[in-house]
């Protein structure tokens, strides 16, 4: 074997998706022993290519290289038995059973019969040599995060992987969890292991890495900069481009009274971190609002908090003139406001349920819909045919359960659903996710006309050029708080992308 | 009554528990696992009953009790197999598959039984040892399989690296197959030995602590035996214990029918027969109520993944 | 899935383009399956020729075509059957099988329709029958007026199992506990509450296991008490409990399609996240619709005591568990429902004299599993495939 300092090498991988290139003949390698950032806002390509590194994807086209040999890997398994392992987001790891148990589960040896003493012996030698303390009879599910995270990695150290990927690392850490990882990491690599760390974070990538490679739409657009020698503005700018964008024609709509007032707004994620730190927030009638930042910074948390899904923990909402908070009636709440949710076929809609059921899941226990107990059908009928014919719902008829329907169509019906009250407030989440561009362009279009009757909309959308084209503002959210906002008519999108990346608008 | 016989009917009253306590036993035990792997078998009734009669059938044809018991596994594990093709790999629902198992073996033990109803059955063989020499030996041996059977398990599931896949399957099956575990293959295993495990609890009835084979031979055993997984909180140890306790509970009424006993006899006060029947579905009840709590939950071990068919892909479980 | 000793995968993937009449295809479909494999599993146990058997079955269940002529002139002329029971006797029979299948098969139905899993119309039909008798033995006086003492007893077995259902249906809307488990266990509990008091408590009358006959005004009206007004009606049990049954469908198939409640029930059993979007309220529904189904369990409890003019140890088990499955070939549909009980009513009499018994239990399990395995059929597709990409284990902040 070559005695080389290569630790992998990966060469025009290609690796695609229905629909779309994620990674687009791209090459990686890195050293031994550094700590190597992969920088990308959404969509970059940058999990699918670790993917593809740690055995769980097998790429379309490309070679990967490990000391100098050629590999393919059929499995995760195949990857770590090359000393290539990964710790994702969400971590793998049986929440009943113990550290021991987790940390042997799925190796080959030993095969019948469990010494778990020994095991835990092990662990706990482990996790002094690496400062990775924990304890080895614990259960998973009584550990907090950290130390979970502490647990995958020492997993990947007990298979003896070299390579070590970790995967938005900090996004579930505390602040004091997060400089005792990067001490951990730095240690790692003065043993010999290799770490590649995938973020959208700038200041975390300048503290911790060496080298940074960035991506944007499947392409490498810079491979290993040294991290010492590069400004936050120029990485920005390499994450999310300079293009000209495609601009859509916006009147601006006229704006009038404050419909929606957020002031200080806190809430908790699942996790029971913060999630929201502080919002405050205006939105005038007629104008479009959108909010820019990388998924998991605190933007669906912030629409379920909005639409009665989620607690506050503080702060206030206020509609028009009414406060929400936990007393509120959000069935009539809802009748004037609309929100068209990130997960179309989960909470947007009744798969199940005929297209004229769904149209009336806001105002089914209403006149003109239902008088009394029972439900009018012929007014159900009447209302689907109008709605399908506005919004030119392509369908056969209104009896076709939704489950059946395009995603652009399915999404034509909860638009129809939600805007046929007239809201004064709409709510969309990434509302062209996953739709094609004529999809795509008639959302568009409804959202406008929605502006131009007098609403206000809150778009939260992870799609620049989709903000930049509606928002007559954009405010951006990095870490449960706004960093920044910015007048659409003057956007500079590279300075959108360093406050995505957590760059304060004025350094 | 005098000491003597008080100890001779607290002595029979004991035995009798562990005989007729067995059989449920192995049919818990074997549930146990399967639920263990995340599929839940509302079939063990149905199982038991085709283990019963095949069993039976087997040692009138053969007049080996060893063949009959094979049978009735091979018998139960035949239905088994039909449950987890439908639930595992065509992911239908666990509540109705289970429930046409027993309909199905109910009704198929019924019609192949026929010839067999009030025919001879297996003579108790004598032990050798004088003085026991009224206490079949195939009871004893059967019973003491049956502990074997329990100890043999618990330490499967906790101390080896099948059971721990096992659990890990049953508990978050995407983390298991993350990390190379087959949870489809690991399913169809434990759900069939699941079914075995049933049919042979069957079997032993016909053969062993009621010989003979009537129609609706296991009067709802395997019923009872959906309820004990829950009470024994999927460990096999505990399913002992309340094997055991059940097996008592059933015999208990009979037993205590000698009007001559103080106080309890269930001669004179039939109505407390009918409420210790009652007790154990009560106690299941209570003890659910007792483990709702999402911390005690994780602790008395409800494997998560229960009843939830695994797709491959999916977020979460 | 691997195939063995291949290096083919078969995926199997759901067809999304099923028209409706797939459901009705499938179910004829399994019910001619289940007949045949019926078929061959008779002949292996040697019980005759299956063909025969099969007409014997529907001869006992429905009665002959020529004879339904024969007894249709008579009544139409004021003469009596010129075969005795043959003419009608059969069909008032399987009716009077049907009503409590019908109602228990609603029960299930309204719970299924939530995703809400009752296996315990049983014990719900026991405490219902045991409500009604004791409205009709102790409660009111025997001579009270019938309609007045069969409405009495209504109540109570609505009542009773409503409180029943209610039981396993709190203990879900609050604490999340499974209602496989508690239901199945209170079948049990309500099987040895019976027990209790007709056989050896207060109710008992001794040896015979039962409470003794009711009054005249506590058991449905009979046909056969007609037959002055027309000799046909001569020995026909047939009794006004069918149209219980068929009147909780009509009402069933209302409240699920027409009303209010019904449109939250259908959406929570669809999609409860979506229905906690649409502001419907899962706790409070969950009990509700407990409560509903086991008050029709009980009603079918009632209509039984009232039938059989007694209650005794050996009141039948079963019809919960027949319900699930009766509920589950209607697709959940109460008209449907209708029908499919009132084949398994034929089923059930039908095979009374047949040896040996277990005909009908068997073939309501070969039906359930044939019908199970074309629904599935017809609903995926199957595919064969080389290895592909192994499926991504991803989620959460960055997709790509």
């Amino acid at each position: 074997m070559v005695e080389t300092s290569i630790a992998f090498e990966m060469k025009a991988i290609v690796k695609r998706f229905p629909g779309v290139v994620a990674n687009d003949r791209v090459d990686f390698s890195c050293q031994i022993g550094e700590v190597h950032a992969l920088l990308g806002e959404n969509g970059a390509g940058k999990s699918t290519l670790m993917n593809v590194l740690a055995g769980l994807y097998r790429p379309e086209a490309g070679e990967i290289y490990v000391g100098g040999k050629r590999v393919s890997f059929r499995s995760p398994q195949d990857a770590i038995l090359n000393g290539i392992g990964m710790v994702h987001q969400h971590f793998m790891l049986v929440p009943q059973h113990s550290v021991a148990e987790n940390m042997v589960l799925g190796l080959r040896k030993p095969r019948f019969f469990l010494d778990l003493t020994r095991v835990e012996e092990q662990v706990k030698a482990l996790g002094e040599q690496y400062n990775l303390n924990v304890n080895p009879r614990a259960k998973i599910w009584e550990l907090s995060v950290g130390e979970q995270q502490r647990v995958e990695v020492l997993k990947m150290l007990f298979r003896g992987t070299k390579v070590l990927i970790l995967d938005e690392p900090t996004s579930v850490l505390t602040p004091q969890e997060v400089d005792s990882l990067f001490h951990t990491l730095r240690d790692m690599t003065k043993r010999g292991h290799t770490i590649i760390f995938i973020s959208h974070k700038l200041d975390e990538v300048l503290a911790i890495a060496d080298h940074v490679t960035v991506m944007r739409r499947g392409k490498v657009t810079a491979f290993g900069i040294s991290s010492k020698g590069v400004t936050k503005p120029q990485l920005a700018r390499l994450m999310v481009g300079r293009e000209v964008l495609f601009q859509v024609e916006k009147k601006k709509c006229e704006t009038g009274e404050i419909v929606l007032n957020i002031e200080k707004l806190r809430a908790e994620n699942d996790r029971g971190l913060p999630a929201l730190r502080d919002i405050s927030l205006k939105l005038h009638a007629g104008e479009i609002v959108g909010i820019a930042g990388v998924a998991g910074n605190g933007q669906r948390e912030l629409a379920e908090v909005l639409t009665g899904l989620r607690r506050s923990t503080g702060g206030t909402i206020t509609l028009l003139d009414r406060k929400l908070d936990d007393n509120t009636r959000w069935q009539e709440v809802g009748q004037s406001m609309a929100h068209i949710p990130e997960d179309r076929g989960s909470v947007g809609s009744v798969p199940g349920l005929s297209i004229a059921e769904n149209l009336i899941l806001k105002n089914y226990f209403r006149p003109p819909i239902s008088s009394g107990l029972s439900i009018d059908r012929m007014k159900v009928r009447q209302n689907a045919t109008r709605l399908v014919d506005e919004y030119q719902i392509a369908t056969p008829s209104i009896d076709v359960p939704v489950r059946m329907l395009s995603g652009g169509n399915l999404q034509k019906v909860i638009l129809a659903r939600e805007t046929s009250g007239h809201p004064k407030l709409m709510i969309a989440v990434h509302p062209t996710r996953g739709l094609d561009v004529g999809a795509t362009e008639a959302v568009h279009k409804i959202l406008i006309k929605q502006c131009e009757g007098g609403a206000a909309i809150l778009l939260i959308s992870e799609d620049l050029d989709e903000l930049c084209a509606l928002s007559d503002r954009i405010a951006v959210i990095y870490e449960g708080k706004l960093v920044g906002e910015v007048l659409a008519d003057s956007v500079d999108i590279s300075r959108i992308g360093l406050m995505m990346a957590g760059v304060k608008a004025d350094s | 009554m005098n000491s003597e016989a008080l100890t001779t009917l607290a002595l029979t009253i004991l035995f009798g528990a562990l005989v007729s306590g067995t059989p449920l036993l192995f049919a818990t035990i074997g549930e146990i696992f399967s639920e263990r792997s995340g599929v839940m078998n509302l079939g063990i009734e149905g199982m038991m009953l085709v283990g019963a009669m095949g069993g039976f059938a087997t040692w009138y044809n053969t007049n080996s009790l060893f063949l009959g018991l094979i049978v009735g596994m091979l018998l139960g594990a035949l239905l088994a197999l039909l449950h987890a093709f439908i639930t595992i790999t065509l992911r239908a629902d666990q509540v109705v598959s289970g429930l046409a198992v027993t309909f199905l073996g109910t009704g198929v033990s019924s019609i192949l039984g026929q010839p067999y109803v009030g025919q001879r059955v297996p003579k108790p063989i004598k032990l050798p040892i004088p003085a026991l020499e009224y206490i079949p030996a195939e009871q004893v041996i059967m019973v003491l399989i049956g502990v074997v059977f329990a100890i043999l398990a618990w330490y499967y599931l906790h101390k080896t690296r099948p059971g721990l896949n096992l659990r890990s399957v049953g508990e978050y099956p995407s983390a298991a197959d993350s990390l190379g575990i087959n949870v489809i293959r690991t399913r169809f295993i434990y759900v069939l030995f699941g079914g075995m495990m049933s049919g042979l609890g069957g079997a032993a009835m016909s053969l062993i602590t009621d010989p003979g084979w009537s129609d609706g031979k296991t009067s709802g055993l395997g019923w009872i035996a959906v309820g004990l997984v829950i009470f024994a909180i999927w460990d096999p140890l505990r399913g002992l214990w309340v094997s055991y306790l059940f097996g008592l509970l059933r015999r208990l009424p009979l037993d205590l029918q000698n009007p001559a006993l103080p106080f309890i006899s269930t001669a004179n006060n039939p109505s407390i027969g009918r409420f210790m029947d009652m007790l154990p579905y009560l106690a299941t009840i209570l003890i659910l109520i007792l483990g709702s709590r999402e911390a005690m939950r994780k602790r008395l071990g409800a494997p998560s993944a229960l009843g939830v068919p695994y797709i491959r892909g999916e977020r979460g479980l | 899935m691997k195939l063995p000793f291949s290096n083919l995968r078969v995926r199997i993937e759901t067809r999304a383009d099923n028209p409706g009449w797939i459901g009705l295809l499938s179910s004829i479909l399994g019910v001619v399956l289940a007949l045949f494999f019926g078929g061959l599993l008779l002949k292996v146990a040697g019980a005759g020729n299956p063909i025969a058997t099969y007409r014997e079955i529907f001869k006992e269940a429905f009665g002959m075509p020529a004879d339904w002529l024969a007894g249709i002139k008579a009544l139409t002329t004021g003469t009596s059957c010129p075969k005795g029971m043959l003419c009608f006797g059969p069909l008032s029979d399987t009716l009077v099988k049907t009503a409590p299948i019908m109602l228990t098969t609603l029960a299930c139905i309204v719970a299924f329709r939530m995703k809400l899993w009752n296996i315990g119309a049983d014990g719900q039909m026991f405490m219902g029958a045991w409500a009604a008798t004791a409205v009709a033995i102790f409660l009111l006086p025997k001579d009270t007026n019938r309609v007045v003492m069969l409405s009495s007893m209504a109540i109570a077995g609505i009542l009773a199992g409503g409180i029943y259902g209610f039981i396993p249906g709190f203990l879900k809307a609050r604490l999340n506990i499974n209602e496989i488990i508690t239901t199945l266990m209170l079948n049990y509990v309500a099987y040895k509450w019976l027990e209790f008091f007709v056989v050896v408590g207060p109710w008992s009358l001794g040896d015979f296991e039962s409470t003794g006959n009711f009054s005249k005004s506590a058991t449905w009206p009979r046909l056969t008490e007609y037959v002055k007004s027309n000799p046909v009606f001569a020995g026909l049990t047939v009794h006004p409990g069918i149209f219980l049954g068929i009147g909780a469908a009509i009402l069933l198939a209302w409240l699920l399609f027409r009303s209010r409640w019904g449109f939250q029930i259908r959406v929570i059993g669809d999609n409860p996240k979506a229905a906690r979007y649409a502001g419907i309220n899962l706790a409070k529904n969950i009990i509700l619709v407990m409560v509903m189904s086991g008050a029709l369990a009980g009603l079918a409890g009632m209509n039984e005591v009232a039938a059989l003019r007694t209650l005794t140890g050996r009141f039948q088990r079963g019809y919960g568990f027949t319900g699930v499955i009766v509920a589950w070939l209607s697709r959940l549909n109460p008209f449907a429902a209708i029908l499919v009980s009132f084949l398994f009513g034929g089923l059930v009499v039908g095979t009374k004299l047949i040896q040996p018994q277990g005909i009908s239990s068997m073939l309501q399990g070969v039906i359930m599993f044939v019908v199970i395995g074309t629904e599935l059929l017809f609903r995926y597709r199957v595919r064969f495939e080389k290895p592909e990409v192994i499926l991504p284990v991803t989620g959460g902040v960055n997709e790509l």
